[in-house]
Formats: C-alpha cells, sequence, structure tokens
C-alpha cells in the first residue's frame, strides 16, 4: 500500500496538486491501473484535501472511468450514426449473446471489456471495431465474433502454456 | 519521430532564414512516399505499409535518395490506404503490402505507373495517374486542410518549409492586436464548431473583457457522432492550430491556452503533444515567442467521453474538474468563463482558418461562399454515397454538388432519400432541398444546422423514424442530467418513438413530439438541449408520411423496423438450394429440393438470418 501511495503522491505532483487538474490526475490512475481503485480515491481526495464525493461524481459522470478491473483485452464498438447505420447494434447484439457481456462490461473470464462508444472518427469505413486499439474495418456480425474468439482461443493457449 | 534539435528562434529573420536553410537542403526532383495514416488508412493498415516503405527506403542504399513520409487525411477514406509518390503526384489508392514492394522498384525508382492501382473514374472508366484528375478533389477548395498529405505532421520542418509560422511572424513583426482583429473581421470568418457565431467579436469582447488573466481555449472535444473533421486537422497538421492560437492569443491578450481533446482521439493528443514540443523547443511557443515580449503557452486535456463537453460552459467545467455541466450565459465565457476569467474558446477548424487570414489577406477568404458565410468548410462525407471521405468545399456550393459531384452519388444505384447534417443538433433535409446551398444561414432555414461538419448520406433503404430515433437516444443518453425539459422531456420522446418503431404508435403520438420539442427548445439551459429536438422535428417535417404509414398501417417503408415488416421467398428466384432453411433458429422454412422454399410467418421471430444467407437474393422483405 505505503509504494501504491507513493504513486498518487506522484501523480499529484505532476500536476502540483492542483485540484482543477483532478481528471487529468484520475485518467493518469487509470491509464496505469486499468480502473481507479475506491481505496486509491480516497487517498487522491485526503492528498488534495477534496472530499470524495467529488471525485466520485467525476469517475461516475464521464464514461471514459471504470471503478471495476478490465478484461485483458479492450474491445470497442462503434455506435457513431454510420456504424449503426451500417448495422452496429446488429453486432452489439450478437457479442452480448455470445459471451454474455454487455456493453460496459467485462466477460466472466476477463478476456475482455466490452465498450461500445459514440463516434471513433472513421465513419468512412464504418462499422468499426477496436480491439486494443487496433481498428477493424466494414464489420460484420460474423467477423466481429470471429475476431473476438480469437482472442479467446488466444488466451486459452497462453494460459496452457503458462501451465507446463 | 524526428528530433529538432535547432535552437531557439530570436526573431522573424531568425526564422525566415530557417525556412531558406530548410529549401535549401530540399530538391524539388527528390523523391518521396506519402503514407496516408488518417484513421481510415489506418483502419485499413497503413501503419504497417510505412512500416514496409521504411524498410524499403533502409534497404534501397545510400546512393538512392527516398523519403518515406507518414501524412495526415488524404480525404478519399473509402479508397484507402491512399500513397502518394513525388514528383509527379502519383496517387495510388487501395494500396495492400504485397505491392510495397512493386511500388518501390517500379514507381519510386524507375518511374513507371502500376496501372492496377491507379483510381478509375466509375463514369468513363478511365485510369488517372493524379489526384487532381479524380472528381472526387476537383470541385473541393482546401483551405484547412491545405496540407493535409503534403505534410509530416510530426515534423515541424516540414511545416515551416510550407510557410507555416510565417503568419506568426507577421502579426510580431509589426501589426498590433486591432490590426489583428480588424484583419478577420474583414474576412468574415464565424465559428467553425457549430454555431457560426462572428470570430472577431468574440476575440473583441474578450480582449475588451475587465479581468486578468485571460485564457484561450481550442474545442478538439470533436463529439457528434459521424464527424471527423477536427481529428484529421489535429492529427494532419498540428501545427496549424497552434499558430492559429498563438495568434489570437497575442490578439485578445492571453498567456494561457488550453486544447480539449477527445478522450477518443488518443493520437491527435500525441500529435498535438509533440507539435507543441517542437514549437518550444524553437521558441515560436513559450517565452517571449520569437524574441518578443509575447509569452504564451499551450496545455493539452483530455475529456472524459461526456458529449456535452463540446458545449462551451461544459468544456470549461470540465477543465476545471469538475462535471461537465453547461450553466446559463447570462454572462458570456468572454467575460466570465474558465475560472471566472474572460475567455475565449474556438473551434479546431477556426483556428485553423486564421494563419491563411493573416497570410493571404482577409479580402481572400472574404472572396469565397456567400453573403454571411465565408470561406470553406470541411465535411465528413460518410454513409451511402460511393466516395466516402473528408472533404473541404467552398460555402455556398449546393448539396447536391456535394453529394453527386464529390461524392459520387448513391452507393449500388439505390435512390437518394435524405442527407442529415449537424450531428445530433441538425436535422434530416430531403431531395427537394438538394439544391439548397450549404451555409450557416440556409441549413438553419431548413431546419437542419451547418454543424460541426458531419453529413451523413442515407439512401431508400433507411427508416427516418429510426434515425430520429437513434439521435433521441443518443441525446438522452447524453444529457448531463442538470436541466428538467431535456433529462425528462428526451426520455418521454425517446419512449414515444420507441413504442412508434416497434408498430405500438397511436393516433396523436405525433402532436405529443411536437409539444415536446417546442418545450425543449424552449426551456432547456445549453445550445444542445435547445436543439436536441432538431432530428425529431426535422423528419416531421420532410417525413412524415413514414411516421404515419407505422403509427396507422403498422408498416415501416424502409423495411428497418423488426415487425413492420414480413420476410417472403420469391418462388422464382428460389433455387431450392435449402441454405436458408438450414440456417433459419425458428425452423419456420420449409421446402424440399427442387421446390421452391416457404416461410412459415407464424413461427418466423424476423431474425432475417435467411434475408443474409440467400445466395439468390430471393428472400424479400414486404
Amino acid at each position: 500500500m505505503a509504494e501504491e501511495n507513493e504513486f498518487i503522491v506522484q501523480i499529484v505532483d505532476r500536476y502540483d496538486g492542483d485540484d482543477g487538474m483532478l481528471i487529468p490526475m484520475m485518467q493518469d490512475l487509470q491509464a496505469e491501473l486499468g480502473y481507479l481503485p475506491l481505496e486509491q480515491l480516497r487517498y487522491l481526495g485526503r492528498r488534495l484535501e477534496v472530499p470524495v464525493s467529488r471525485i466520485y461524481a467525476i469517475a461516475t459522470f464521464y464514461s471514459s472511468f471504470r471503478l471495476a478491473p478490465k478484461g485483458a483485452h479492450e474491445v470497442t464498438l462503434c455506435m457513431g450514426t454510420v456504424c449503426y447505420l451500417k448495422g452496429a447494434p446488429n453486432i452489439a447484439e450478437a457479442i452480448s449473446r455470445e459471451f454474455g457481456v454487455e456493453p460496459g462490461g467485462t466477460t466472466r473470464d476477463r478476456i475482455f471489456s466490452f465498450q461500445a462508444v459514440n463516434c471513433v472518427g472513421a465513419c468512412a469505413v464504418a462499422p468499426v471495431m477496436l480491439v486494443d486499439g487496433k481498428y477493424y474495418e466494414s464489420m460484420t456480425v460474423e467477423s466481429a465474433l470471429e475476431v473476438l474468439h480469437e482472442l479467446a482461443t488466444e488466451k486459452v493457449a497462453a494460459d496452457k502454456e503458462g501451465q507446463t | 519521430m524526428k528530433v529538432v534539435g535547432n535552437s531557439r528562434l530570436t526573431g522573424i529573420a531568425d526564422l525566415e532564414r530557417m525556412r531558406q536553410e530548410i529549401l535549401s537542403r530540399y530538391t524539388p526532383s527528390a523523391r518521396s512516399v506519402h503514407i496516408c495514416m488518417g484513421p481510415g488508412c489506418a483502419a485499413k493498415g497503413s501503419h504497417k505499409l510505412y512500416e514496409l516503405f521504411c524498410e524499403a527506403v533502409s534497404q534501397a542504399g545510400a546512393n538512392v535518395q527516398v523519403q518515406a513520409k507518414p501524412v495526415g487525411c488524404h480525404g478519399l477514406c473509402g479508397c484507402g490506404p491512399i500513397v502518394l509518390i513525388q514528383p509527379g503526384d502519383i496517387f495510388y489508392q487501395r494500396v495492400e503490402e504485397p505491392d510495397v514492394a512493386e511500388i518501390f522498384r517500379e514507381t519510386v525508382l524507375a518511374g513507371r505507373l502500376i496501372e492496377r492501382l491507379l483510381y478509375e473514374n466509375p463514369a468513363t472508366g478511365e485510369k488517372v495517374d493524379t489526384a487532381d484528375k479524380i472528381p472526387f478533389y476537383k470541385v473541393q477548395q482546401r483551405v484547412a486542410l491545405a496540407l493535409n498529405g503534403l505534410i509530416d505532421p510530426t515534423d515541424i520542418e516540414d511545416y515551416i518549409k510550407s510557410g507555416g509560422y510565417s503568419a506568426l511572424g507577421k502579426v510580431l513583426n509589426g501589426m498590433t492586436p486591432e490590426q489583428i482583429i480588424a484583419d478577420v473581421e474583414c474576412s468574415g470568418l464565424r465559428g467553425r464548431g457549430g454555431g457560426g457565431f462572428p470570430t472577431a467579436r468574440k476575440w473583441r469582447s474578450c480582449r475588451e473583457a475587465k479581468g486578468s488573466p485571460k485564457y484561450v481555449i481550442c474545442n478538439g472535444d470533436e463529439g457528434d457522432p459521424g464527424a471527423f473533421m477536427d481529428r484529421a486537422i489535429m492529427e494532419g497538421n498540428p501545427h496549424s492550430v497552434i499558430e492559429g492560437m498563438v495568434i489570437g492569443a497575442y490578439a485578445i491578450g492571453s498567456q494561457q491556452g488550453y486544447i480539449y481533446v477527445r478522450n477518443e482521439y488518443p493520437l491527435s493528443v500525441e500529435r498535438l503533444k509533440w507539435a507543441i514540443e517542437q514549437a518550444k523547443e524553437l521558441g515560436l511557443l513559450g517565452q517571449n515567442i520569437l524574441g518578443s515580449s509575447f509569452s504564451f503557452d499551450i496545455r493539452i486535456n483530455r475529456g472524459g467521453g461526456a458529449f456535452v463537453c463540446g458545449e462551451s460552459t461544459a468544456l470549461m467545467a470540465s477543465l476545471e474538474g469538475r462535471p461537465g455541466e453547461p450553466r446559463a450565459k447570462y454572462i458570456h465565457t468572454v467575460e466570465s468563463g474558465f475560472r471566472g476569467k474572460p475567455t475565449n474558446l474556438n473551434n479546431v477548424e477556426t483556428w485553423a482558418n486564421v494563419p491563411h487570414i493573416i497570410n493571404q489577406g482577409p479580402k481572400w477568404l472574404a472572396g469565397i461562399g456567400t453573403g454571411k458565410s465565408k470561406g470553406t468548410k470541411v465535411f465528413s462525407l460518410v454513409g451511402n454515397v460511393v466516395n466516402t471521405g473528408l472533404v473541404e468545399v467552398p460555402m455556398g456550393i449546393s448539396l447536391r454538388q456535394i453529394i453527386d459531384e464529390i461524392g459520387g452519388g448513391i452507393r449500388d444505384g439505390k435512390r437518394f432519400k435524405a442527407v442529415q447534417t449537424g450531428g445530433p443538433s441538425g436535422g434530416c433535409m430531403p431531395a427537394e432541398h438538394l439544391d439548397a446551398r450549404v451555409d450557416f444561414d440556409e441549413l438553419t432555414k431548413l431546419g437542419s444546422m451547418m454543424g460541426s461538419g458531419g453529413m451523413i448520406v442515407m439512401d431508400e433503404d433507411t427508416c427516418m423514424v429510426k434515425v430520429a430515433r437513434y439521435f433521441t437516444e443518443f441525446l438522452q443518453k447524453e444529457s448531463c442530467g442538470k436541466c428538467t425539459p431535456c433529462r425528462e422531456g428526451l426520455a418521454q420522446m425517446l419512449y414515444i418513438l420507441d413504442r412508434i418503431s416497434r408498430g405500438e404508435g397511436e393516433v396523436g403520438d405525433v402532436e405529443e413530439l411536437g409539444t415536446l420539442a417546442e418545450l425543449l427548445e424552449g426551456t432547456a439551459l445549453c445550445a444542445l438541449g435547445k436543439t436536441a429536438a432538431n432530428p425529431v422535428l426535422s423528419t416531421l417535417r420532410y417525413f412524415r408520411d413514414e411516421y404515419d404509414a407505422h403509427i396507422l398501417d403498422r408498416r415501416c417503408p424502409a423495411k428497418e423496423c423488426r415487425g413492420l415488416f414480413r420476410y417472403e421467398i420469391d418462388a422464382d428466384a428460389c433455387k431450392a438450394c435449402g441454405i436458408c432453411l438450414k440456417n433459419c433458429p425458428a425452423e419456420a422454412i420449409t421446402g424440399e429440393k427442387k421446390v421452391p422454399h416457404v416461410i412459415n410467418q407464424e413461427k418466423c421471430t424476423l431474425c432475417g438470418t435467411c434475408w443474409e444467407k440467400c445466395p439468390f437474393t430471393a428472400v424479400k422483405k414486404v
């Protein structure tokens, strides 16, 4: 714990302890840990002399913050107008059905976190899906599921390798 | 990325000397390969192409002088990845990894064209070798995107070579802040973020406002779905935004600027950060810019994924480390904005226009466009058009020209139904208004708006109730919840639209929607709420018959709303292959070999699997 607190101190110092920079601080924290552990947010509040309620308000207002750990991979499905009209809702539905995960959630085996976002700005090649930042263009239900099944197989293979 | 390693420039003469020095190193006949790294091309693997070209360059040996350059969006995203070869402006499209070696050997080294990678004019079947011969580019006029695709956005030298920062030099070399504002006023520049507020008036109010320090903000929170203009500028030519901001800050009297970038655009953040670092190193940003007494610094903030933060007061709240909730604007932000101080906020594209006005004179920009809308506007042309991508056109061009001449018309021989502009605050315009001129006032008159520049073309298979429902759902989810009309009104509107698209609409629903829309327009707190009804109002205005068909006939004319149409098998087209029968999850299809198959309507769950799987398009929506 002491070490992690050290980490919060570093982040706070990075922004000269300016509580106006709370959002960038939380973004840095999330970039490092993958999510915002409540324990760390409490410490951040104490350090900045800002009530945790305010930090919590920010964490829940902005959709990019998460309060629970994420999966090994990050899957982002674009729901912008063009992707939507070209079938993104069907893809979202299929992913939810196939892997039992709703947008905003993580699969039970923690293989991936699934996010539906408003627009990733690649409308010319819609529908678009991102896996760990890599763009997949002109998705269909089949091709999207195929990409995600590959993630699952990779994970299984990696686990096996780890065991032997 | 290149490390500049240059020493600070201490004056305008220094900047000019540096430009001459860069130009002297540059030979016009030098060969270079420009690989588009725009979002569309990147999605199709252009990063790998760039690596392969770099490899080819390094293997070519020291006596061959070739440069591989990663450049910003070229615009014709639908044909990506795009690769340009200099000299000669050779334009290759749909380039794949195996093509790299051939391009390098044939075109770069031997100067021969590769026929198969050239763009083919679909109208004439003729292959063309350069971009300016492609109809998509012919009608365009590029100002904000002028250097996109030509310069390496990670190299400040490339920008300076093309005349970059000369506007800043000119400003610091004898223009007074009043002169700058007068020039911007004379140019007629209006805000490109959607509102269309006269830029010079905003600057002047902020300059004259009491209080210090003053802040300058660049709004890069491009939240409209279907829009990526600002992204292309931030990633393709970040220095143009920075130069515009420095000039604006000098005119307004500000020493601190912020760029607020959408969380979904990590590459924009990276490019801008790098550009700021390079500009600081050269003394074009920071303390005593170009040896003058003027100092100005820029900080980048990332958004948190909230659409409402594109609204100026919400954005400022977010910059202050609070939830992004807007406030009423009885007091303008130019008087009391960020941290309660005078603040001037402009959109990315607006800032990118500023250096051009200073360099080419205000009359030049005022010479483009219509009476009250001057200059050009960048649009992301997407949806059911042949050529999708990023376009920049003079104001006053007709919607038809953009869609037909630049966009190449509707895809797959379908008929045009509507064009949506202005994002969730805008509306859908039908075929009868295709000859309307694209400018701020004309589009507003038609019930839409210019907005930040999303332009989504829809064909006959698009259900307008579904479109209205989409935008309403988007806005309902993104409503910050501060004011009641927006929080509750949108939820009610969505509830009604939901019922209509499920075939449970009732007589009177349309009137109810109208009442709620009016209430929203008149009483919502911020501009986003006030315009949130536009998608519903504009579709009601032009496509009332589609609402009526859903409500009165329980029928979706575009056959998109599940349950409001049926699937049937055309007996003449059916080859009795059995694919639909095997794939039907509800076992609703019967048939034998050589006998046309039939869908049992009672069992059918309308999932559409048969329609997708049929290789003979024998399954029809009726």
